[in-house]
């Protein structure tokens, strides 16, 4: 589905090149659920908007769903979702849902058809006609999930959606989050600080550490599909965040 | 009511400084008559009138002071005197025209009407002087706007546009206006265009400039994240301005159109002056002060700033109900 082989970036900047990727090989396959995580500065965000050809890289090989990523992302390979909702202001919800839609030159039929459809995924059926303003933050971060969902990419990138949502909100969006993967069949790619929600979501997590951007270990979660939030008291769950925490050792994420 | 008593506050303050101000402002011009009347002042000549100063002189002839309000053509005119002329020639010259109407003909109604309507054409009547500005400053206002918002997309949108129009659109506003707008009007009579247009196009080369600006910026509003995702859409470059740099500037807009449309008023009545303009508020100003009628002067500055504050206000009304509707209000 997402093939990286030997994929490095560097960026240009008045403080001489910074190495944001190098060497990172990885192979996504269709159906998986996998984060990143890293402290900042680790290349999980760069790597992501790679894949979503924000940037290009400048060396190695990149393919999604066998096509470059920019070839996939005029084939609408994929959905993104930001750190932010990045909702209009001046359009309600299902017209923020639109947004791609009326891009794409779905006709209008469809497009109402859709937007009806993600906003049942994420529960949010009868917030339609609402402004932005009138939905809590929460609300807003799976309204911009729909949004990315509605012209039914194979793929949803996802950059630390739920970053500035309280540990609450989070728990809850995470759950509902797993839900929709188990009932879409997505592949998702997801950026993360914390290292429970990587552990929560993820079949496969990708630990990432800085100077120079580099993958530091893969993991393969031997969690059942099947997670109640309670998994998370369980010994096998405490014995893969555990990995996680070494493997940001060892790429000496805890340094300086 | 809450807006009120702060805006009420500030007029009766400017009454108040103004009518201070009647009294040593007409103050030698009084003296000069009393003195010529041959009522006893001090200094008792003219010419050591002249080299001494105005507070000693108000100091010692307090009497003369009364005649210095009382004064028939004075310098600077009371304000009760300038809202008459401005009641005069707008209400109370319909109110005149409408009885003589009733009363010439024999069919009483039909002439009524006559007589309200003669009273647009009347060249007494400041609401016809202010249609004749204001006509021009609309359709300026609305040139202005227009190539203004042009400009603005072509600078966001256009690289060689955006490194050479802006120094050209400042160097334009450095250019008196009073210069350049003869020439425009010589220039435009010589190809035969004439009326309207020639002061429409001074007033839009003062209004399109804080639209150019506003709107610049207003369109380079939206954040990377806002352009990343319409990027990961492959959305068109119109597609890009009309979903979403358009909808952003809107506020950036409705600020530069309240500065553009005053801009818009100041420039067409600045076209009126050096160009001899037989109607509107600049020629009421300009024959005003050729033949030393400032009460005339005055009430043709008033009525100019009214029919400002009536065209800011619109826009704000405008302002608020568009960005109310769009959710940009808060």
């Amino acid at each position: 589905m997402i093939k990286a082989d030997k994929l490095n970036l560097v960026f240009q900047t008045s403080g001489g090149p910074i190495h944001a990727l190098k060497d990172v090989d990885l192979e996504i396959g269709k159906g998986e659920f996998i984060s990143f995580i890293g402290p900042s500065g680790c290349g999980k965000t760069t790597f992501l908007r790679c894949i979503a050809a924000l940037e290009q890289p400048t060396g190695g090989s990149l393919t999604v769903n066998g096509m470059s990523a920019d070839e996939a992302r005029r084939n609408r390979a994929y959905g993104y979702v930001f750190q932010a909702a990045g909702l209009y202001p001046w359009r309600t919800i299902a017209g923020n849902i639109k947004l791609p839609l009326e891009i794409m030159g779905f006709d209008r039929e469809e497009q109402e058809r859709r937007v009806k459809n993600v906003l049942q995924l994420v529960d949010l059926e009868g917030f339609g006609s609402q402004h932005p303003w009138q939905l809590s933050g929460g609300m807003q971060q799976r309204a911009s999930i729909a949004r990315a969902l509605a012209f039914d990419a194979d793929i949803l990138l996802m950059d630390e959606p739920f970053g500035a949502l309280d540990e609450i909100v989070r728990d809850h969006l995470n759950e509902q989050l797993l839900k929709l993967w188990a009932r879409t069949n997505k592949t998702i790619a997801f950026v993360t600080h914390s290292i429970p929600e990587a552990v929560y979501l993820s079949t496969k997590i990708v630990v990432m550490s800085p100077r120079p951007g580099r993958i530091a270990d893969v993991i393969d979660s031997p969690l059942p599909t099947e997670r109640p939030l309670d998994i998370r008291d369980t010994s096998a769950f405490l014995e893969v965040a555990h990995r996680v925490r070494d493997g940001l050792r060892a790429g000496h994420a805890y340094d300086d | 009511m809450r807006n009120a008593i702060p805006v009420l506050t500030v007029v009766v303050a400017i009454l108040g400084i103004w009518y201070l101000a009647v009294g040593p402002m007409n103050f030698r011009l009084a003296l000069d008559a009393a003195t010529r009347g041959g009522t006893e002042v001090t200094p008792a000549s003219v010419a050591e009138q002249g080299e001494t100063g105005l507070i000693r002189l108000m100091l010692d002839n307090p009497q003369v002071m009364p005649a210095a309000y009382a004064f028939e053509r004075p310098r600077l005119p009371q304000p009760q005197h300038v809202v008459a002329e401005m009641y005069d020639s707008t209400f109370g010259l319909i109110r005149r025209c409408a009885w003589q109407g009733w009363s010439a003909e024999s069919d009483n109604w039909t002439g009524l009407s006559d007589g309200c309507l003669r009273v647009v054409e009347n060249r007494r009547s400041l609401i016809f002087h202010a249609w004749k500005t204001l006509a021009p400053t609309l359709l300026g206002f609305a040139i202005g706007t227009g190539l203004g918002i042009l400009l603005a997309v072509g600078i966001v949108y256009n690289r060689a546009m955006d490194l050479s129009v802006m120094p050209w659109a400042i160097a334009s506003q450095t250019i008196p206006i009073l210069a350049i707008a003869p020439m425009i009007i010589v220039v435009m009579n010589a190809v035969g265009i004439q009326g309207l247009l020639p002061k429409s196009l001074i007033s839009s080369y003062l209004s399109f400039f804080p639209v150019v600006v506003g709107m610049v910026k207003g369109l380079r509003s939206p954040g990377q994240m806002d352009l990343d995702l319409l990027h990961t859409y492959s959305a068109s470059a119109p597609q890009q301005l009309w979903k979403l740099r358009l909808p952003s500037s809107l506020p950036y807009l409705f600020a530069s159109l309240k500065i553009g449309v005053a801009a818009a008023l100041v420039g067409t009545i600045v076209a009126e002056l050096p160009t001899g303009a037989r109607f509107g508020l600049g020629a009421r100003l300009l024959s005003g002060s050729y033949y030393g009628q400032t009460v005339q002067i005055w009430a043709a500055l008033l009525t100019a700033a009214i029919c400002a504050a009536l065209l800011v206000g619109t826009i704000g009304a405008m302002e608020r109900r568009t960005l109310n509707r769009l959710g940009l209000a808060r």
